[in-house]
């Protein structure tokens, strides 16, 4: 062993040592949320990584596995659940993400994604509000915590706001000038994002249609998509949707984001068949999936996902 | 071609027909949304830096840059000359071009140059250079404290600080890196 790589395993050694009490609060979050879920009647299941069709969506990329793909969520799987009759339902697993890495992106990351029947996206901001709060007392934070410089309240009412208030509010284009021009994304990053979260959480709510490929429109107003997002402290943590149960209408918004991945020249996945003829039996329903390491990083106020893992993949 | 997935720091990529240096650079992606890739760049022939976000359909040219080995001839009108050793063509770089390394620039010292084309750009000095001594006040003997240091004059006009038993017409190596003194060079 020469000298230099000699140096960079006891450097290696030496930065996974400094995260053990970072690793040790994450295990007893872990723990905690499976605890809230248990005593709140959710079972908690374990689906398929590996699955020959995951959901087309234009900004997320399937890792290729064998003859199929690693999950890039257990949505698929956990609907098919739904309309089997499990109708409380939670899991803790590996997602896999083509290309995603920075300070908080992983491209093996852990996701809880958890299911309700017969509620809809606004009762998950609720439930999802009142996990968080029971996680945070126990692993001793009571109502506040620290992020980042900023100090966050949990006890107050967690803010409500519209997508489409927030580019009024924050943004110099509007939502909808924000959407023809093509720039939804970089100023939702740029303008929007880290003013959001503190000093009380926030809860983005009603996306523009086309930005949710598989959540329910409102009922009232078709522009909109049922479809939340949870930030604390500028950090993006969990997305949600009210369920669409339109198997045709489904169908039909995947054949668009195919249309566009192969515009992109991305590749293209088969048709998840199984999950569209189950979706014909789907009850009404909300989910929501939420970043393991994100949350790891807010509740252990670190700047990176690399802080809260226990390699990184270029550690490896 | 590159692609945004090979952006990282320090990759080197062509715009506009000049070599840029990736110094900073930020990956984010809003949820459902397009990867973003904000970078700061660093133009390698004039230094300008500048801010850009690319998105995950934006190739990049990588930048035909090529380290070749050459010797260093000599330095007039503020212009430095260096030769190819294997075919003897001769390079010019300037004064803000070679920067700091001119004070490590002796006579055949073996350097790689850095070409972009056929445009010289840089300069990348070996880790070490010994040179010899040229100014040294004596040293008082006993009146030292361990750990003391005196300022010398090296060949190329060059100022540094080393131990107080260094003499006039000694040799020592240098680390280029840091510019401080190793070691005495034993003839």
């Amino acid at each position: 062993m020469s000298p230099g790589s000699r140096n960079s395993a006891l450097g290696y050694i030496r930065r996974v040592a400094n995260r053990k009490s970072a690793l040790q609060l994450r295990a007893r979050m872990i723990q905690a949320i499976r605890r809230y879920f248990i005593k709140q009647g959710y079972l908690e299941v374990e689906t398929p990584a590996l699955i020959p069709a995951p959901a087309p969506e234009l900004n997320i990329d399937a890792v290729e596995a064998g003859e199929g793909y690693l999950q890039t969520s257990p949505e698929i799987c956990m609907k098919r659940l739904l309309s089997a009759g499990y109708d409380q339902i939670f899991q803790i697993c590996r997602c896999f993400r083509q290309a995603e890495r920075g300070h908080q992106h992983l491209p093996e990351l852990t996701l809880l994604e958890w299911y309700h029947a017969q509620m809809e996206y606004r009762g998950l901001m609720d439930e999802c509000e009142s996990m968080i709060r029971y996680v945070a007392r126990v692993l001793g934070f009571h109502d506040t915590l620290e992020y980042g410089g900023k100090t966050i309240d949990l006890s107050e009412p967690w803010q409500r706001l519209s997508v489409s208030e927030a580019f009024e509010i924050y943004a110099p284009l509007g939502l909808r000038e924000s959407m023809d021009k093509g720039c939804f994304d970089a100023l939702m990053v740029e303008a929007i994002e880290p003013h959001l979260g503190s000093p009380a959480p926030t809860f983005l709510y009603d996306y523009p249609a086309s930005l949710g490929a598989l959540a329910r429109l409102k009922p009232g107003d078709k522009r909109f998509a049922e479809r939340f997002e949870l930030y604390i402290g500028g950090v993006e943590l969990a997305n949600a949707f009210s369920e669409l149960r339109d198997a045709g209408e489904q169908r039909q918004r995947f054949e668009e984001e195919i249309e566009r991945r192969k515009a992109l020249g991305k590749g293209v996945y088969p048709m998840p068949e199984l999950f569209l003829e189950a979706l014909e039996y789907m009850p009404d329903a909300a989910g929501i999936a939420l970043g393991i390491d994100r949350l790891a990083m807010i509740f252990g106020d670190k700047a990176s996902v690399d802080d809260v893992v226990a390699f990184t993949p270029e550690e490896l | 071609m590159y692609s945004t997935s090979d952006l990282k720091k320090g990759l080197k990529i062509e715009i506009d027909g000049d070599p840029y240096i990736i110094v900073d650079f930020q990956f984010s992606k809003p949820g459902k949304g397009q990867a973003l890739y904000k970078c700061k760049l660093k133009n390698m022939i004039n230094g300008v830096m500048f801010d850009h976000t690319y998105r995950s359909v934006d190739t990049f040219k990588k930048a035909g840059l090529e380290e070749r080995k050459m010797q260093f001839l000599y330095a007039q009108d503020k212009e430095f000359c260096f030769m190819d050793v294997e075919n003897y063509e001769q390079t010019f770089l300037s004064e803000e071009q070679v920067g700091e390394a001119a004070h490590f620039l002796i006579d055949n010292l073996d350097v790689d140059i850095l070409f972009f084309g056929e445009r010289a750009i840089g300069i990348t000095l070996p880790n070490f250079v010994d040179m010899t001594v040229t100014r040294a006040d004596p040293w008082a003997k006993g009146d030292s404290v361990a750990g003391d240091t005196k300022p010398i004059t090296v060949e190329t006009g060059y100022v540094l600080r080393v131990p107080p038993f260094v003499n006039e017409g000694e040799k020592i190596t240098i680390d280029t890196r840091t510019g401080e003194y190793v070691t005495r060079v034993k003839e």
